[in-house]
């Protein structure tokens, strides 16, 4: 037998990591819609977010060595979408992030405001006073460092110990930010509904 | 004095989140109970987090979906 010739260790070996090869493929794609509904609201238009989501995809599956399996794959996924999105230098981003925060409201500032627009404050009826397209586009305009936090763990369920990890930011730092980035999306939407002059 | 209304405002993220104390958590479900001007606020808070997250979200097209399976390694 010359040296060339695959041993059946050799060949079971290859066998094995293809299988996993293909396992690690499902469960990734599996993950896609979810992948998707955090990147839709990281950039700004639809054509952005699926390019992203074809590059993140493209890369973990040429870099799938490099992840461990039983870890969570989700957050590993979302960790090279936000280095690509990064990479892209947030083109066509709608928020410059010298928007200002001083006028930043506290927590019950959007009820009060609804409420007063209205007899009823049932929190149900208060809150249909809310448009999707206002919602849409007052999660738009939060300045993206913020917004990418509230993605995170508001749209995407991701833990505060998971967005630090994909941001690479402290988890202090995701703390301070989701609070401050969910006041600002309130005031948004505050001022969609009382347009301020 | 220490004005629970105001209190209960700044608890209210981290209350939601569950990121609160034991301790913390007690004094904002007490003052919860009685003060009905805080409580529909953190109902509405509630409400509003679930009712942003199916705002916001919007499906894959198929198109994606096809080009990321065509992604995968070829069986051989």
């Amino acid at each position: 037998m010359s040296e060339s010739t695959p041993t059946a260790a050799d060949s079971r070996r290859l066998a094995e990591e293809a299988r996993a090869r293909v396992r690690f493929e499902e469960e990734a794609l599996e993950l896609s819609d979810q992948v998707y509904r955090v990147a839709r609201r990281l950039v700004g238009t639809r054509e952005e977010a699926e390019d992203l989501v074809q590059q993140t995809y493209e890369r973990a599956f040429r870099s799938w060595r490099q992840y461990t399996p039983g870890t969570n794959l989700r957050a590993w996924l979302l960790r090279i979408l936000t280095n690509l999105n990064i990479d892209r230098g947030r083109r066509q981003q709608r928020a410059p992030q010298t928007a200002s925060l001083d006028t930043e409201a506290g927590d019950y500032f959007l009820y009060n405001t609804l409420e007063a627009q209205g007899e009823n404050t049932d929190e149900e009826r208060v809150l249909e006073r809310l448009s999707q397209d206002s919602i849409v586009d007052a999660l738009a305009d939060v300045p993206h460092d913020f917004r990418d936090v509230l993605v995170l763990v508001d749209i995407g369920d991701f833990s505060y110990a998971d967005a630090a990890q994909i941001l690479d930011i402290p988890i202090g730092t995701v703390m301070s930010r989701l609070h401050r980035g969910r006041r600002i999306l309130k005031k948004n939407l505050a001022d969609s509904v009382v347009p301020t002059t | 004095m220490i004005d629970w209304c105001e209190k209960c405002e700044e608890m209210m993220q981290p209350f939601l989140d569950g990121a609160l104390s034991a301790d913390e958590v007690a004094k904002a479900e007490k003052h919860l109970e009685t003060c009905h001007w805080c409580s529909k606020r953190y109902r509405f808070e509630e409400r509003l987090r679930h009712y942003v997250r199916i705002a916001v979200s919007e499906p894959m097209s198929p198109e994606l979906k096809a080009k990321l399976a065509a992604l995968r390694t070829p069986l051989n």
